[in-house]
């Protein structure tokens, strides 16, 4: 019984026992361990880069092209095959980590804390925050996000943060319009009258009482961002705007050998797959936090 | 186990007959069965009713018969369910499509949600002629309407035309009962018809399956909770509990002379109106709510420019006042103001007027001034499930107005959740559970004790016990009236079900538009009614005792029609109270003589 009242008390002190009893049930399941370890990979070859690459990656070596003049298949001393320029798709890949990782974590994190904040705002409180937050929304929506990025470089030196903060911009309004209407719905739920009730503070409703229940989107949504983001910083690069030639990233490496598709198609290929596998791992790790946090689901997986 | 199925005998050859059916839903630790060993027989013309709490597998039982278990976690492990000669559980899906509407009809709980909002009445009662036949085309029309005059719908020419949300709780039951009509089916199961409706439109739809029943000699399956539409309905009975019959007999033995336990434990839980016991005085004279001249209204936008078009007149002029230790009950039906009153003492609504909690005026204060206010008079909802959060263990949500008002710190907040735990009748060692752990029963206690964790002088109970099983409700209310006794607390209760507020209540009012048209102690209002209106609400009660025929209802013109809404410029005529004798006060009407 003592532990069960510990366990009520709460705040300060088990802040640090939760978040480890978390990451624990994290590890016990499948799915979080193979999300969690694509992760750590991932954010390992983008650290240490530098040091596991096997090639320069910004060497256009004449070994590293056919006789014919084209991109070398895998295998043999490139691992993932090589370029046009017979630079190392393996090198290229690892370096891009870097970029791909800034991009989908930093642009479509801020994206999320920005969508989720401003639709749980508008949800909770309504009326004329809500008219004019939506309407900014709208505003947003309708704005071209090629458009608003071009104007963007144009004032500033292009650079990977203006390209991580026009992506922010961009993404952030899906969100709100989402986790907008969901908070709508919660708020007219009977506990958040209680909580009016009660007497409690808008934080404490908000922070204690709605986020929890809205976790699960935020995390959905969140997730599915990733491969947008990644993509769309391509766009970006390929335009001009964005990662600047010869800096590699995942989405600038398909979109340039995207011609060379049916020749070529392992450089498409992996990154492709790379992106795809960054997605699905942040979305099994949600998943699987979502699962944890929920108590009704316990031990019903 | 005898088995009363036989004793119905003499009537004509069984229309459906249950045997031994068995029912399986998948959960997350294995198969569990949710209807073992059902058996019982429905002739023509007779009533059946399936009695039980929630959980019993009643509506497991209609979704059997019906084919609609939901697929593929429920499905029928054993028996046989017979439609003459058609044996049911191996028919197949289209098979069934011929058998639902046309011999096997259903009326569900909800008719807002069992009907399609963005069909006329006209389409979805000729939707159901044509897909089973019975018609041709051109005469649908001409058969619909038919069909409403059945049902004893006013003006069903109009009704036709009209949408759902256009129509009363009452004239949307009778619209499921035509198209449960459309095709003159044998069977018709009924789902807790009444439930969802006020006891005065409760009272004439069981009116109206009964004549129904003697016209069409149609069969029927009543399933229900409520031991007053049992007594009221049923010519046998079969309890339920736990997917398991406990007893199956006709109506007056088994309300004469219950064999079971369960069976009896069930009936004596149920409140009936006149046998409450006489409520000790109230000794505390000072006033801790006062309550002068409230109206709470909300304006309905429309037009382009969203102005005000409207105005909900939901609460107008009511003044009362509720002393120390005393009960003050609210009663009505639904949509007369009564939950929003309570929603404005505690100022979750706007309004006008003078409310005084404690001697402390409220109006005009902003959320975070009524914050002190707030520790005098808190709230108890009517849903536990949905009033607490699904996300936070209950000790949390218990201590939390503790926490929200600073009243106390670390490990004081624990003693105090446990002892308030004690206090509701839960153990400590629940604190750390989710509210999905818990029973409703639990759930409404905890909402109490979270209630309580503030140690105000009044608590709000708005429906607190209407959406628990009777013996739990008993409980609860033994709870409050504890509660009562011990600390001295008042309470605004409010409530629909008239057999609760005798035992509860001091004093009553009677509200109705958003206007109190009686009030006066619990024994003049409800003994000796003077209004039309209280009069027709006790006379509507189902009484629990198949021997004593209800009596009729006075009718009052107009009733189905009459709403609090105006357009802007008019509003509702203010009625004045008259005093009877001392205390009892009553809406001036031609009817009252005084």
């Amino acid at each position: 019984m003592a532990t069960h009242t510990r366990r009520v008390a709460g705040a300060g002190p088990r802040r640090g026992g939760r978040a480890r009893a978390v990451l624990t049930e994290l590890l016990r399941r499948p799915r979080g361990v193979f999300g969690l370890g694509v992760i750590a990979v991932m954010v390992f070859a983008a650290v240490f880069a530098p040091w596991i690459m096997p090639h320069d990656p910004f060497e256009q070596s004449f070994d590293g092209l056919s006789v014919m003049g084209g991109p070398l298949p895998p295998g043999g001393d490139y691992l993932l095959g090589s370029d046009l320029l017979g630079r190392d798709l393996a090198s290229r890949l690892i370096l891009g980590t870097r970029t791909s990782l800034i991009i989908g974590v930093a642009a479509n994190g801020i994206a999320v804390l920005l969508g989720a904040a401003v639709g749980i705002t508008a949800g909770y409180f309504g009326g004329w925050t809500a008219a004019i937050l939506m309407r900014f929304t709208d505003l947003m929506m309708a704005f071209p996000a090629l458009l608003l990025a071009i104007v963007l470089a144009a004032i500033f030196q292009p650079s990977l943060m203006i390209v991580a903060l026009v992506i922010a911009m961009v993404n952030w309004v899906q969100m709100s319009r989402v986790i907008y209407t969901e908070t709508r719905s919660l708020a007219e739920r009977e506990f958040i009258q209680v909580q009016r009730a009660i007497g409690s503070g808008p934080l404490r409703i908000v922070g204690r009482h709605l986020l929890p229940h809205l976790l699960s989107s935020i995390i959905v949504f969140g997730t599915l961002g990733i491969s947008t983001t990644v993509l769309l910083e391509a766009t970006l690069s390929y335009l001009g705007v964005g990662v600047q030639p010869p800096m590699p990233s995942w989405g600038n490496i398909i979109f340039e050998n995207q011609t060379y598709f049916s020749s070529a198609p392992w450089l498409v290929f992996f990154p492709g797959v790379l992106i795809v596998l960054l997605a699905l791992a942040f979305n099994l790790v949600g998943d699987t936090l979502r699962d944890i946090l929920d108590p009704t689901l316990k031990g019903r997986h | 186990m005898t088995d009363g199925n036989e004793i119905g005998g003499g009537a004509p050859r069984p229309l459906l007959c249950v045997r031994d059916l068995r029912v399986q839903v998948a959960t997350a630790d294995g198969a569990k069965t949710v209807l073992d060993g059902l058996s019982f027989d429905l002739s023509p013309g007779e009533t059946v009713a399936l009695a039980g709490e929630s959980g019993s597998g009643k509506s497991m039982t209609a979704l059997a018969i019906m084919g609609l278990l939901p697929k593929p976690m429920a499905r029928i492990v054993g028996g046989s369910i017979r439609l003459g000669e058609i044996e049911l559980t191996e028919l197949s899906e289209t098979g069934y499509r011929k058998i639902r509407s046309a011999r096997i009809a259903m009326v569900f709980q909800e008719p807002m949600t069992s009907l399609n909002p963005l069909m006329t009445v006209e389409r979805q009662l000729c939707e159901v002629l044509l897909e089973h036949g019975v018609c041709r085309r051109s005469e649908a029309p001409k058969r619909a309407l038919g069909l409403l005059k059945d049902v004893r719908l006013t003006e069903p020419e109009r009704r036709l035309g009209q949408y759902p949300h256009e129509l009363s709780g009452g004239m949307r039951q009778r619209v499921m009962i035509a198209i449960a009509l459309a095709c003159d089916a044998e069977v018709l199961i009924a789902d807790e018809p009444t439930t969802a409706l006020d006891v005065t439109v409760q009272a004439e739809i069981l009116d109206l399956i009964r004549t129904l029943q003697d016209e069409h000699g149609t069969a029927v399956l009543m399933i229900t909770h409520d031991m007053g539409v049992v007594a009221e309905m049923a010519d046998r009975v079969i309890v339920l509990r736990n997917g398991r019959q406990e007893e199956a007999a006709p109506v007056r033995e088994l309300f004469a002379a219950p064999r079971t336990d369960y069976a009896k434990s069930l009936l004596a839980a149920v409140p009936r109106l006149g046998t409450a016991p006489a409520r000790p005085p109230v000794e505390g004279h000072s006033k801790i709510v006062d309550v002068e001249d409230l109206s709470v209204r909300f304006d309905l936008k429309g037009g382009i420019l969203g102005r005000t078009v409207a105005r909900v007149y939901a609460v107008e002029g009511v003044s009362f006042a509720i002393r120390e230790g005393e009960t003050l009950a609210l009663v009505g039906e639904s949509g007369c103001g009564k939950s929003t009153i309570g929603k404005a003492l505690l100022g979750l609504v706007p309004w006008e007027g003078s409310i005084r909690v404690d001697g402390v005026q409220t109006r005009g204060r902003s959320r975070a001034a009524m914050r002190p206010v707030l520790r005098n008079i808190q709230m108890v909802f009517q849903d536990p499930g949905a009033s607490l959060d699904s996300r936070m263990t209950v000790g949390e949500q218990v201590i939390e107005p503790m926490r929200v008002h600073g009243l106390a710190e670390g490990s004081e907040l624990e003693d105090r959740a446990e002892w308030l735990f004690r206090r509701v009748g839960l153990s400590a060692d629940m604190l750390a559970r989710y509210p999905h752990e818990f029973s409703g029963g639990q759930r409404q206690r905890v909402c109490i004790a979270r209630a309580l964790s503030l140690s105000p002088k009044v608590i709000v109970a708005d429906e607190s016990v209407s959406a628990l099983d009777v013996s739990v409700q008993a409980q609860v209310l033994e709870l409050l009236q504890e509660l009562q006794q011990e600390d001295g607390l008042s309470y605004l209760f409010i409530s629909h079900d008239m057999a609760v507020v005798e035992q509860m209540a001091d004093r009553v009012m009677v509200m109705r538009l958003g206007q109190v048209v009686e009030e006066g102690a619990r024994d003049a209002v409800l003994r000796n009614p003077r209004h039309p209106y209280t009069q027709r609400l006790l006379a509507a009660v189902p009484v629990p005792d198949p021997t004593r025929p209800r009596p009729p209802m006075p009718d009052i013109a107009g009733v189905e029609e009459a709403s609090p809404i105006f357009p802007v410029g008019r509003g509702p005529e203010r009625i004045a109270l008259h005093e009877l004798s001392q205390g009892h006060r009553v809406a001036l009407v031609a009817a009252v003589t005084p």
